[in-house]
């Protein structure tokens, strides 16, 4: 597979997916406007309370900042397989796999959609955030770097996404499975509440779960700035989940694309 | 590279079982260049699983087959890169407009945008969705929906474009228009294998015809052939005798293919 060719599939591949969305009206609007709701509704509702507790950063808005961002890649690569699920039951997919386009292109190309995607929407809360008074500490380069470790966590959930995709026999089971998980990792995780504020056996669950520590490292940029050994031990982390998560993915498509 | 005196398909022995299911049982049958060939069958009989090991969709369970002398286990990508295919299931992208499903294919086959872009403006054009080039996908009529599928299988010229049940579904001018279309494509070079439960359209539009029943060849040859081999006036009265116990003296049929 020469690089032209593979650029010929990314380019009709990832138009493919943008074109759709454009036409989803409905879906552009709640895209741009959830990172927004997470921040007003979520930073306004905890807020009064957390005025009592000792929360990191001295405003929950500014501590809530990382949450939203981390929250909202999650929620969309979580979701994010089930266009190739579609393409599967439509026999879209098998059509694509009877082209000589390379079979990875089919996946890495919804990769590099929800990273864009969600990069988006990162950004758009780290501004709206600055509209409403939250300053970074790590400054602009900070700000990539948010975007780097929120595209870094969803490529590990877009992979779980992709493997689901090919792992079910519809989407009638993808959605109360996402729909079940998605609730259950964003309240065991560093988004809303510090882990130091929640029950131990919450706190120990959240140790375990890979949102808290996408959280942790945007957080530690917003609130401290670069802080080195924190950051590395974040973005090790992280890969080691993609890694776990590809390997999962790797082995299923590989079933599902037979 | 393969050599004009080759036939476009090859298919020798093939068989394909799914756990004890036996879809296709020593099939065998030869696809000359340039020809419309037919494959017949009732639901189940293998004739799509034959198309599917045929594009590299499925991997035989013995046999062999070549497509345009490519071999289609060692070889997939060269086959798929010389074939065109028409799925049975209806595979539009709803959401993209007629020329953007054109130009989507083309970059899946390798054409740069610019090649696309011409390419799908040719076929929409061929096809006579030209006027309905900027429409959604999911907004044309069941016949021009076909169409378009039939415009994307033909991005990349191919040397054997498959058509799975190409008409199923639809009315009898939207049936009329798709083979018209299919003769032109036939003119320009391509051979053409199709499956199809519709025996009349299969005699209007094949040059040769395979019936297939429980994965197994009952008989190949022209329908003219056929029928006169049978005594029968259509090729539905050959189809109950060949799947029946009447026509199953494979030598025989054999014989005239090779002739």
């Amino acid at each position: 597979m020469t690089p032209d060719a593979l650029w010929q599939e990314h380019r009709v591949l990832f138009g493919r997916w943008f074109s759709r969305l454009r036409r989803e009206k409905l879906a552009v609007l709640a895209l741009l406007a959830q990172p927004l709701v997470w921040l007003l509704l979520f930073g306004h509702l905890f807020a009064q309370m957390a005025q009592s507790s000792a929360v990191p950063g001295g405003s929950y808005l500014r501590f809530m900042t990382a949450g939203a961002v981390v929250m909202t890649t999650f929620n969309a690569c979580l979701q994010g397989g089930v266009e190739l699920l579609f393409d599967r039951e439509s026999g879209f997919l098998t059509r694509m796999l009877a082209a000589p386009a390379s079979r990875l292109s089919m996946v890495t190309s919804r990769f590099i959609y929800l990273a864009v995607l969600t990069g988006a929407q990162g950004l758009i809360i780290l501004v709206a955030a600055y509209v409403m008074g939250v300053r970074y500490a790590a400054g602009l380069t900070g700000i990539a770097a948010c975007l780097v470790i929120g595209a870094l966590f969803g490529a590990g959930i877009t992979a779980l996404s992709v493997a689901l995709a090919f792992g079910l026999k519809s989407h009638s089971q993808f959605f109360p499975i996402t729909g079940f998980a998605s609730l259950p990792l964003t309240f065991a995780s560093s988004a809303l509440v510090p882990l130091a504020l929640m029950p131990g056996w919450m706190a120990a669950v959240a140790r375990l779960n890979p949102m808290t520590y996408a959280i942790n490292g945007v957080r530690t940029l917003v609130l401290s700035g670069w802080q080195a050994g924190p950051l590395l031990r974040i973005t090790v982390i992280l890969a080691s989940f993609d890694l776990i998560c590809l390997i999962v993915a790797a082995v299923t498509l590989r079933r599902g694309l037979r | 590279m393969s050599s004009r005196a080759e036939p476009a398909v090859e298919a020798e022995d093939l068989t394909k079982t799914f756990g004890a299911t036996t879809a296709l049982d020593r099939a065998s049958f030869t696809v000359h260049r340039g020809e419309i060939f037919g494959l017949l069958g009732p639901n189940g009989a293998g004739k799509t699983t034959a198309m599917r090991i045929l594009l590299t969709l499925l991997r035989p369970t013995a046999g062999r087959a070549r497509v345009a002398g490519l071999d289609v286990a060692s070889s997939g990508r060269q086959v798929r890169a010389v074939t065109g295919w028409v799925p049975q299931d209806r595979t539009v992208d709803p959401l993209l407009t007629t020329r953007e499903n054109v130009t989507f294919m083309a970059g899946m086959y390798h054409l740069s945008a610019k090649d696309g872009r011409r390419r799908a403006a040719e076929l929409l054009r061929q096809a006579g969705l030209d006027e309905h080039q900027g429409k959604l996908a999911r907004d044309l009529s069941g016949g021009m929906r076909r169409k378009l599928e039939v415009a994307m299988s033909l991005v990349n010229v191919p040397a054997v474009l498959f058509l799975d049940e190409p008409t199923l579904g639809l009315d009898i001018s939207a049936r009329r228009a798709l083979w018209e279309y299919v003769r032109q494509i036939r003119q320009s070079g391509s051979t053409i294998v199709l499956t199809t439960h519709y025996l009349d359209e299969a005699d209007r539009l094949c040059d040769r015809v395979a019936i297939i029943d429980r994965g197994r060849i009952r008989a190949t040859g022209t329908p003219a052939w056929l029928k006169e081999r049978c005594g029968a006036a259509t090729l539905d009265d050959v189809f109950l005798a060949a799947t029946g116990q009447d026509l199953t003296e494979q030598p025989a049929v054999d014989q005239l293919v090779s002739s």
